[in-house]
């Protein structure tokens, strides 16, 4: 199996699966069974997937409507200090706060900011790019990307033991179960 | 230039050469001119040469003017270069020393209103002098920076210009600074010093001098200088076989042939117009430049045109239409031959017979004329034009005559003209005398007769033949005269040399050199001197010692002092002379008016008779009519266009006299049924490099029999198109889907009276508007124009003085095609009414300064922004060029630099500009700034003084240049301000005042005063 | 989008995936044709079209920064010619992208899936090449930066009330957050392709662009909102961006760019021509690339359907603003009508009347929307009318203005041309590019459209 098998310390086991819905069950039954620091991985998003495995908390959207204030806040000001305090000029004898004409960089800006921080949010939050990661050892979680369903346990886990969740995971009727080296 | 070294050139009256070559070093240069420009000439001087004749006669050239344009057509890069020939690659032949300093005259000369020894850098000097076109002075004032010449205005103190100039006086100070103008004195193309030309006619001079000067012929053009005419004079009396010929293309022998027909002698005529209630032009076009006078003519007849004075009527029968046609009350537009039959019908009817004309209309009409004239006897005037032949001048004598006029209105003086001999038999008998070979040396002082002569003579193949041993020209331009001459002597501009001449009333203004000949030009005083004999004098010397002559008392200085500084000579106006009325002045009837194509020669509105070819701005200038740039076309009325299926830009082959020249016809509306007009000047093959190959020569087909006009040409289409380039394509306010846009508002007299306000129909209340308007109140200033519609007669004198003022780049045709041609100031000429006769309008427009401006509130950097003063400022080092101002632009005035149009190199025009206004660059948009350079100035005086710009102290450039009082411009929040006082008129309306966008200029409706007997008659007269 | 994706069972229609996919063959399908598919020639002799095409471009500005705009046919009173023409019609191309991969993901419309990566592709390249043209229409584009609000020496600032100014920030940000949206939704797609390829390098740059992406059931929850939440951020911002493009017309008084009708119709016009483009790039690759089992009938057909729908859109656009020339009672505007209909440039709007309301018609019918032939042929008609329309827009209206003095005419030069066709060569230099680096469709969306991808079932049996 694994050429890395035996070097350093272990960074969790592997179960690989098939389906969907195998994934799904499995997760379940490991998270009911107390085991807390798990994931699951798998080619396309599946639903309840997250659920499963007792994940929940999700900040991406307070990052969005921060970075959606900043833009529309600072956009507005930015126009009013130019147009009323800073540089005021007769414009086609408009008004210095022609407050419709400012509407519209306020809102493109709200869109800019809010967009870019959806984006940035969610990459920071999931700890990207990380180039390397200890389950990239396992060869077979190359189909991680195409057509495989994976869980793992981590060995951080308190309840986790070497045998027993070997055997635990080995329950679940996986393809295989592999020791991912860290 | 320091003070002391000015000091030095102004005190020393005659320090001499010397003394000048301090003024600064490259000033030195000057001495081995000759050396300098002979290298310049080995090196890329024959080539420039070579080229520039390759330039007017080649196919390519002719190729590129004739090429279809705009159609579609691609460009290519060598396309661009074309402008070259506006933006004269001159640096590679302009002397050094031209770019380092300015040249100071040695002699002394008096500034307008300060002496010249606190001149201030920075600060404008004005200089009085005179500009003669035709003989006749314009006199103007000149502003000088730091000695070099960068305006010219009108002489408000004189009585012949009151202030207002004409087109050709403005554009005249282009031509000083032409760098295609003769730099050099050469001898068969070869350039040759001074000396060596006093050495080459010594000779010959001293030989004549033993026989009289039998064969000595001076052939000048029309002379009104005192000094010059005295000098010949003097000369003909020391060599009584001696010669003087004069030769005029735009002459006025029809004039004193007339005058001698009426009262047996030669008489000058000059009109009062500011007394004339009814004034009757013969086809005379007295309100544009050209005809003398016709700056205080305009402004008589413009100050008449209030319709809540007393206000004239104008009728106008005419030939070819003309600005002055398109003001009248009532034009009728006939054949020019038939204008003689209408001027005897006028004459009998005025004696109270009716009768002499053919249709019943036209007999009405000219009783209605007659009666109003009876009616206003003393008060009237008849005017006849100058290409009108001499019966229709005795004619209009008569009738001044029988109405009292003479002494109210019509005063005859003696001619301006100081040798006014015939100009036609004076040069015929040159020419026989040269084809004689009775001539050993011609002389000719100015002009151009190798390309003006009447056809029949073929003056320039006597000239080229070697007839005549010594051949000496004196010109400003190496022109296709100079070229058939042995000398070529270059000619002083009138702005770097001394001398005097006659204003239309006589009176004599000072012509004062404002700046050092820039090209060691010599003027025709010199070179006459020089043919006497008396070597050695200065024109100043020349001129003064002439009036010395004439001034009696002991005050001389103080005299000559005051001639120079008003701008004329005291006294010198001549008195109205009585001439008495032969009784067999009415001449016999000529021959009933030919029945085919009569064919007219005219004077062109912006090229005069060639003279102004190499001058851009004028080649550019629209013509007051057509709006054509930069060509002539063959003019014809749309009923004979119909006939001969003929259209506008179709190339036709003009026959006369068994001659032809080909040109593009231009269908006029309002011309005269089987006529042709053709305009002089055009096609000249030695103007420049700007002037060469524009337009077509008609000179081949006019003879002396037929000057003016002549029965019998023909007009076949050669099915070719020839672009002409028309700054203004669409020239009425009916729109195609028959509505009609209220650009022009007009009304007759009594329409007026019953309705005043009829021109604010439509207009929104101000208050109709979102935001709380800005307040102006509060300013200092607040600046606003008006133009009266009334008094505007289209003469375009504010463009040019925009031009000048502003520094306004020439594009030339291709541009100008394009649609790109960069006047700040146009005035749109629109026809209302039937194409046979409409009524015309003129509209100057500028920026109208709208205080909602369109154009402000879309520009993305904010580089055209409100002033304090209601200003629409334009920041040029801001703009970036998207255009989106001129789109949002309902006026259209906005000017883009979609290349780069100015020239930057040639150091001539960096000498002429002023120094006060930006030169713009390529991609930055431009427009009328109301002069904001003179407000500031103004400004700053009066902060200095502690006080604030009065009324009368600031004149815009078109405002000030505009022989009609036309523009007024001033501060609005003065509440006795002139502006303020015309804004209060019931004429007063903005145009397209319901997009109000609150335009600070507005302009006061056309009101006309036709006659009511002849109301909705003229209407659809011969419709 | 993935979130919720089950085909109902009494679907008649043709599926969005032709059967016996799997997930595997799905991936292969797709990566293969960036992994290991031959070039062909074909595909370089299009290349070196198109890219010469893009050197004339390059050719025409570099001349046109050299000599300036004089070399264009723009002139006073038309300041505007082809350089905002194309802009115009640049952008709104760009649009289908958007509203395909953003709206129709609100609107849970899965069979986007198959076509809205090449879709978001176009738009990029579309904006691009329509940002072109802002710059080179200054007169001074070296100072078009100025339109930028930066602290400067000067302590000067853009105007903000100029429609110009919304437009640098409308643009921009469109582009980018584009460009964003693009590449979120390419990371699981660079992952898969990493764990492809045997080529270390091409393992290495995948690598680097993919991020470490592992498919974590966290990182999916917190990618999925991220996505949704740009997809929500999007759809406003598509309908703004040409809203403000239209400003730069509605706002200025010229008769013809004065109408508040502007904003919606150019949107749905943009739309319009923006599905045109999809499907004249769509059905050509389908076919090259044997894609129908992704990109199938019921794609094109459904795209026809959006064409047909806001052609009539468009249709109404044009009512109106005839209708108002007529009810405005305004003579300007009376006269524009007038001026469209029987003007010097009649005939390009007879033209922009059939390319874009009769021609289009033909969708009503089936038998048109499911012909490849004939839905190129008519996307292409559209493609021709839409940029028509533009012209009309511009240059007609800025032609015959207030003044009848300064009325004028444009005609566009070899420069105009050689500007727009190089446009284009860009614009498909950079597709020929794209479809072989990087997966054309999106394929871990595709996975989700698979039933196996459910897990539904499954978990109720549990239960």
């Amino acid at each position: 199996m694994s050429d890395f098998s035996g070097n350093g310390p272990i960074y969790g086991l592997m179960a690989e699966f098939d389906s969907a819905q195998e994934l799904v069950a499995a997760a379940h039954k490991t998270h009911e069974a107390g085991y807390q620091k798990i994931d699951a991985y798998s080619p396309f998003p599946i639903e309840g997937l997250a659920e499963a495995i007792g994940f929940h908390s999700n900040r991406v959207p307070l990052v969005v409507l921060i970075g959606g204030l900043i833009g529309g806040i600072s956009a507005y000001a930015l126009q009013y200090w130019v147009a009323v305090i800073t540089y005021p000029v007769n414009v086609g004898g408009r008004p210095y706060h022609s407050w419709p004409s400012f509407i519209i960089v306020t809102f493109e800006l709200t869109i800019l900011f809010a967009g870019l921080s959806s984006a940035i949010g969610m990459i920071v939050l999931n700890g990207l790019p990380m180039p390397y990661h200890p389950v990239f050892n396992v060869p077979e979680f190359a189909k991680a990307s195409e057509n495989k369903f994976f869980l793992i346990v981590f060995s951080s886990d308190p309840k986790y033991d070497a045998n027993r969740t070997r055997s635990f995971l080995t329950e679940l009727a996986p393809r295989m179960v592999a020791e991912v080296p860290s | 230039m320091s003070m002391d070294e000015h000091k030095t050139k102004s005190a020393g009256t005659n320090v001499g050469a010397a003394a000048g070559a301090e003024v600064c070093p490259s000033k030195r240069k000057q001495f081995d001119l000759a050396t300098v420009k002979d290298q310049i000439e080995q090196t890329t001087g024959p080539e420039y040469w070579r080229s520039l004749e390759e330039l007017a006669g080649s196919a390519e050239f002719q190729e590129m003017l004739h090429r279809e344009f705009p159609k579609g057509a691609s460009e290519w890069l060598d396309d661009f270069s074309r402008r070259g020939f506006l933006k004269t690659m001159g640096a590679s032949l302009a002397l050094a020393g031209l770019t380092g300093c300015t040249r100071l005259p040695i002699t002394e000369i008096v500034p307008y209103v300060r002496q010249p020894e606190n001149v201030v850098p920075g600060r404008p000097m004005f200089y009085a002098t005179a500009f003669t076109l035709g003989g006749y002075a314009s006199p103007i004032l000149v502003e000088s920076h730091l000695f070099r010449p960068t305006k010219i205005e009108g002489n408000p103190e004189h009585p012949a210009s009151l202030g207002g100039t004409d087109v050709y006086a403005q554009a005249s100070l282009l031509d000083l600074y032409d760098p295609d103008r003769a730099q050099n004195i050469t001898y068969m193309g070869d350039v040759r010093s001074w000396n060596a030309f006093m050495e080459a006619v010594r000779g010959p001079m001293s030989v004549q001098k033993s026989i009289a000067g039998s064969g000595v012929r001076i052939l000048t053009q029309t002379v009104s200088s005192p000094t010059l005419a005295a000098q010949i004079r003097s000369y003909l009396e020391a060599n009584p076989q001696a010669k003087w010929h004069v030769w005029e293309p735009i002459n006025r022998d029809n004039v004193y042939e007339g005058a001698k027909m009426a009262f047996g002698e030669v008489v000058e005529t000059r009109y009062d117009l500011s007394k004339a209630d009814v004034i009757v032009s013969l086809d005379a076009d007295f309100l544009y430049a050209g005809f003398p006078g016709s700056a205080r003519y305009t402004r008589d007849f413009a100050a008449r045109r209030n319709p809540d004075g007393n206000m004239n009527r104008l009728y106008v029968i005419e030939s070819t239409p003309s600005s002055t046609g398109m003001k009248a009350d009532h034009r009728w537009p006939v054949k020019a031959s038939e204008i003689d039959s209408f001027a005897r019908a006028l004459v009998s009817a005025v004696a109270g017979n009716a009768g002499g004309l053919a249709s019943a209309e036209e007999q009405k009409f000219v009783s209605v004329i007659a009666k109003d004239l009876l009616a206003h006897k003393g008060s009237s005037v008849v005017i006849a034009g100058d290409h009108q032949p001499p019966a229709v001048h005795a004619l209009a004598h008569a009738v001044n005559n029988a109405l009292g006029n003479v002494g109210q209105t019509v005063f005859h003086t003696e001619p301006v003209d100081a040798n006014p001999v015939n100009r036609n038999q004076s040069l015929h008998s040159l020419v026989e005398d040269m084809r004689a070979g009775k001539v050993d040396l011609l002389l000719i002082l100015g002009g151009n007769p190798a390309y003006d002569a009447p056809a029949e003579l073929e003056f320039a193949s006597a000239l080229k033949s070697n007839a005549v041993n010594l051949k000496v020209f004196l010109g400003t331009h190496r022109n296709e005269t100079a070229e058939l001459c042995h000398w070529h002597v270059p000619e002083a501009h009138y702005l770097e040399s001394w001398s005097d001449a006659r204003a239309y009333d006589g009176t004599v203004s000072i012509v004062q050199p404002l700046i050092e000949p820039l090209y060691g030009g010599k003027s025709a005083h010199e070179i006459i001197t020089i043919i006497a004999g008396q070597s050695g004098f200065a024109g100043h010397d020349l001129i003064q010692s002439y009036w010395q002559k004439q001034h009696s008392g002991a005050d001389f200085d103080a005299f000559w002092r005051k001639s120079l500084h008003d701008g004329w000579v005291e006294g010198t106006t001549y008195a109205p002379k009585n001439v008495a009325l032969k009784a067999s002045s009415l001449p016999a009837s000529q021959s009933a008016p030919g029945t085919g194509y009569e064919l007219n020669f005219r004077r062109d509105p912006s090229i005069y008779d060639g003279r102004f070819a190499n001058n851009g701005w004028l080649q550019e200038l629209p013509k007051p009519l057509t709006k054509l740039t930069w060509d002539n076309p063959i003019m014809i009325g749309p009923a004979m266009a119909e006939r001969l299926k003929l259209n506008f830009k179709d190339v036709a082959d003009l026959e006369f006299n068994g001659k032809k020249v080909k040109g593009p016809v231009w269908i006029q509306a309002g011309h005269p049924d089987n006529s042709i007009t053709v305009f002089l000047g055009y096609g000249r093959t030695r103007a420049g490099r700007v002037g060469s190959g524009t337009g077509f020569d008609v000179y081949p087909l006019r003879t002396s029999q037929a000057p003016w006009f002549a029965d019998g040409a023909k007009l076949p289409p050669t099915g070719d198109i020839y672009q002409l380039a028309s700054t203004q394509g669409y020239q009425t306010m009916e729109t195609p889907d028959g509505g009609k846009r209220p650009l022009v508002q007009e009304r007759s007299l009594e329409e007026y009276k019953k309705e005043p306000n009829f021109a604010k129909e439509g207009e929104p209340p101000q208050e109709l508007t979102l935001y709380k308007p800005f307040d102006y109140s509060k300013e200092t200033y607040s600046w606003g124009m008006a133009i009266d519609l009334n008094a505007c007669v289209g003469c375009n004198n504010c463009i040019v003085a925009c031009q000048s003022e502003n520094n306004i780049a020439v594009v030339g045709k291709e541009q100008t095609l394009k649609g790109r041609h960069m006047h700040w100031l146009r005035v749109d000429a629109y026809y209302n009414g039937p194409r046979e006769n409409p009524k015309g309008f003129f509209q100057p427009v500028p920026c109208m300064q709208c205080e909602d401006a369109p154009c402000e509130l879309v520009c993305p950097v904010q580089a055209t922004i409100h002033s304090s003063e209601g200003l629409n400022d334009m920041v040029y080092n801001r703009c970036v060029g998207t255009r989106y101002c001129s789109n949002n632009c309902p006026y259209k005035v906005r000017r883009f630099n979609f290349l780069l149009f100015q020239d930057w190199e040639t150091p001539q025009f960096k000498l002429m500009r002023n120094p006060d206004v930006t030169v713009r660059s390529r991609g930055v948009m431009e427009k009328c700034t109301y002069c904001v350079q003179r407000i500031s100035e103004k400004r700053i005086d009066a902060e200095r003084a502690d006080s604030t710009i009065k009324e009368g102290d600031l004149q815009t450039a078109c405002q000030q240049s505009c022989p009609a009082n036309a523009i007024v411009f001033g501060n609005l929040n003065d509440p006795n301000s002139q502006v303020n006082k015309w804004k209060q008129q019931p004429r007063n309306y903005s145009l397209l005042g319901e997009l109000n966008t609150k335009p600070r200029t507005t302009y006061l409706a056309e009101v006309r005063n036709p006659n009511p007997e002849l109301e909705d008659k003229s209407e659809e007269s011969k419709a | 989008m993935a979130t919720n994706t089950q085909i109902p069972v009494a679907d008649r229609r043709v599926p969005v995936i032709a059967p016996g996919h799997t997930f595997s063959t799905i991936t292969e399908k797709i990566s293969n044709i960036v992994l290991s598919r031959p070039i062909s020639l074909g595909w370089i002799l299009g290349f070196l079209i198109v890219f010469s095409m893009m050197n004339m471009l390059m050719m025409a500005l570099g001349y046109l920064f050299i000599k300036g705009t004089g070399i264009w046919g723009i002139n006073i009173p038309i300041g505007w010619g082809f350089a905002i023409v194309n802009f115009v019609w640049w952008i709104g191309i760009g649009h289908a992208g958007t509203l395909i991969s953003a709206i129709l993901c609100l609107l849970r419309q899965t069979w986007r899936n198959s076509i809205n990566r090449f879709a978001e592709a176009m738009t990029l390249f579309a904006v691009a090449c329509a940002g072109i043209f802002p710059l080179a229409h200054t007169g001074r584009p070296w100072l078009a930066y100025w339109l930028f609000p930066y602290p400067n020496t000067m302590q000067y600032w853009p105007n903000f009330r100029s429609p110009l100014v919304w437009d640098v920030f409308a643009v921009s940000t469109y582009f980018t957050i584009s460009l964003v949206f693009w590449f979120v939704g390419l990371i699981p797609d660079l992952a898969s392709l990493r764990d492809r390829t045997e080529n270390i390098w091409v393992q290495r740059i995948y690598g680097l662009l993919a991020m470490g992406w592992r498919g974590s059931a966290r990182h999916w929850h917190r990618y999925e909102t991220a996505y949704l939440l740009l997809a929500g951020l999007a759809t406003p911002l598509v309908l703004s961006v040409h809203t403000v493009v239209s400003f730069d017309f509605a706002v200025g008084i010229v008769p013809g760019w004065h109408t508040t009708i502007f904003p919606p119709y150019f949107v749905a016009g943009a739309i319009y021509s923006g599905f045109a483009m999809v499907l004249c790039l769509a059905i050509p690759i389908r076919a090259i690339y044997g894609l129908k089992d992704f990109i199938t009938e019921r794609h094109l057909e459904n795209a026809a359907k959006v064409m047909l729908a806001t052609g009539l859109i468009v249709a109404y656009g044009y009512g109106m603003e005839a209708f108002m020339g007529w009810y405005s009672g305004s003579q300007f505007d009376s006269f524009l009508l007038w001026n469209r209909l029987h003007g010097p440039y009649r005939l390009l709007y007879m033209a922009l009347l059939g390319c874009n309301i009769f021609i289009p018609q033909v969708l009503w019918l089936k038998k048109f929307r499911v012909s490849t032939g004939w839905l190129w042929l008519i996307s292409f008609v559209v493609l021709v009318g839409m940029w028509l329309e533009r012209f009309i827009i511009v240059v007609v209206s800025l032609s015959r203005d207030f003044l009848t003095s300064s009325w004028g005419q444009y005609y566009p030069t070899k420069w105009d041309w050689m500007t727009f066709a190089g446009t284009i060569g860009m614009f498909l230099t950079a597709m020929w590019l794209f479809v072989r680096i990087l997966p054309m469709i999106s394929i871990f969306e595709l996975r989700t459209l698979l039933p196996e991808s459910q897990v539904h079932e499954a978990a109720e049996v549990k239960q």
